[in-house]
């Protein structure tokens, strides 16, 4: 059986198309539909639940120790306030998870990770640690709510002061209060737009999202679905777990190479990424140059040859074009290589573009 | 919703308008295209092409997902609704304008339902 997010009902009330997502009863649209939320994002603002994602405290003060045994990034250096992404590897170099990390304190972390991954990421964490050092799962007394586009600091500055917003990039403000409730405020998002994301208890979340929601009303705030969510992610070019990485997909594979930091003493899958050399496929964009939408599991040729497999794809609603990711062999990876992809038993030309797909004018 | 009393419909929410020259024009239904959401693109056959009662003769795309449309009737495609191909969203904005194909020499049909019992019938299918 799905569980309900603390927002369901609100869903329902906004008359969201339900739908069930990872575990959980999402929408998957509201009344305005994919494209019209998907362009509220990216011109104005919009509003959605993630309360899906799944929460886990690393406490102690072996923390740091085990996140850089677990993890591709490194964690030595942070300050207090700072988010970092990083890929989590298994012994062979493929990926259990991606994830965030928040730096509460030396001894303190906050962990963000997928919904339908949670159980095994905790299972995993807790299976690799050592000294002193405490994983707890906090999912399910966490909410967590994305404003997301250009009009989300204007509508955030409407609700507390200046000095409550984060000012950089992946870095947050702990214990905020919006109106009487304590939230974390992170300028992070998911959508390639800038924005924040509050993390709050459960039984808060549908105040705040009433609240936000009237607050942005002038500023064109929209609730967002799932679809929403995947689209502007794919336009955006970043990754989603399960399609451009998994347990045998390396992060090197997946174009996240920035984020595996091969010159740490250890981490988990280290030496399985060394063994494996430079990745013999590699992530690229699609750009579809003949007629037809290209999605995800279609299978990429040159004249007769298999090269690989697309990864996503979808119509992106601000480019109005159709846009896909793939793993390919590496020698067709160059900008600008003609292919053909095979949707639904006809051949369909695209062209390997630069990624992302979309980037916002700051 | 809206269903027109002069249009017949099928169980795979196509609606059809038997013309008075004995060609009949295919389109989906405004439940169906509720359903699906922003139609973002459409295949359709060639002039010339034979279509068959039941069978797949194009496909539409939502952002989400792919869906084929089944021809309520056999015969051959007069015409297609060249317009489509670049405005697919008109399918959502006007689902009994936005002809897909006319079908002419018809020779069979599907079992059609009116407008009234095609409603009783995609509620039934929701409540299920």
């Amino acid at each position: 059986m799905e569980l309900k997010t603390p927002l369901y009902e609100k869903h329902v009330e906004h008359k969201g198309k339900i739908v069930p997502f990872a575990g959980y009863l999402l929408p998957v649209q509201y009344e305005s539909g994919v494209i019209a939320e998907h362009m509220a994002v990216r011109t104005a603002c919009g509003l959605f639940d993630v309360s899906h994602m799944g929460e886990i405290t690393c406490i102690g003060k072996d923390a740091v120790k085990n996140l850089n045994h677990l993890l591709t990034n490194d964690y030595t250096t942070m300050y207090d306030g700072q988010a970092r992404y990083s890929p989590m590897c298994n012994e062979n170099g493929g990926v259990v998870d991606d994830l965030i990390v928040y730096k509460v304190r030396d001894d303190h972390y906050f962990i963000v990770v997928n919904a339908a991954n949670k159980d095994k990421d905790f299972a995993w964490m807790r299976e690799h640690a050592f000294g002193d050092a405490v994983f707890t799962d906090i999912s399910s007394e966490v909410a967590q709510i994305a404003l997301q586009g250009p009009k989300a600091e204007a509508i955030l500055e409407r609700l507390v002061s200046r000095e409550d917003i984060p000012e950089k990039y992946y870095s947050c403000k702990f214990h905020r209060k919006i109106a009487d409730m304590d939230c974390i405020i992170s300028r992070t998002g998911y959508t390639g737009e800038d924005g924040f994301e509050f993390y709050l208890a459960a039984a808060q979340a549908p105040k705040l999202w009433e609240l936000l929601l009237e607050t942005g009303k002038e500023e064109g705030l929209i609730p967002c679905g799932l679809g929403a969510r995947d689209t502007l992610r794919l336009e955006a070019a970043m990754p989603l777990y399960g399609h451009e990485m998994d347990d045998e997909i390396t992060p090197l594979e997946a174009g996240l190479g920035v984020f595996v930091k091969m010159g740490k003493e250890e981490f988990i899958g280290k030496s399985a990424l060394e063994e494996k050399g430079a990745p013999e496929k590699k992530r690229v964009g699609l750009k579809v140059t003949g007629r037809g939408i290209i999605r995800e599991h279609s299978a990429i040729y040159d004249g007769d040859k298999k090269i690989g497999m697309t990864t996503s794809g979808t119509h992106c609603p601000y480019l109005k074009a159709p846009a896909a990711m793939a793993l390919l062999e590496t020698q067709y990876t160059a900008v600008g290589t003609s292919v053909e992809v095979d949707v639904r038993g006809r051949r369909v030309a695209a062209e390997v573009v630069k990624l992302p797909f979309y980037q916002r004018t700051k | 919703m809206n269903h027109p009393t002069e249009l017949k419909y099928s169980k795979s929410h196509e609606w059809v308008k038997f013309l008075e020259d004995g060609t009949a024009l295919i389109g989906l239904t405004d439940y169906a295209q509720d359903a699906l959401g922003d139609l973002v693109f459409v295949n359709l056959p060639e002039t010339g092409d034979e279509v068959t009662a039941g069978e797949a003769f194009a496909d539409v795309e939502s952002v989400k997902a792919v869906s084929d449309v089944f021809s309520p009737v056999s015969g051959t495609v007069a015409e297609i609704n060249e317009e489509l191909l670049d405005a697919p969203e008109r399918m959502n904005e006007d689902p009994y304008g936005a002809w897909l194909i006319r079908v002419e020499n018809i020779t069979d049909k599907e079992e059609l339902l009116d407008a009234e019992a095609y409603i009783q019938f995609y509620e039934s299918e929701a409540d299920a």
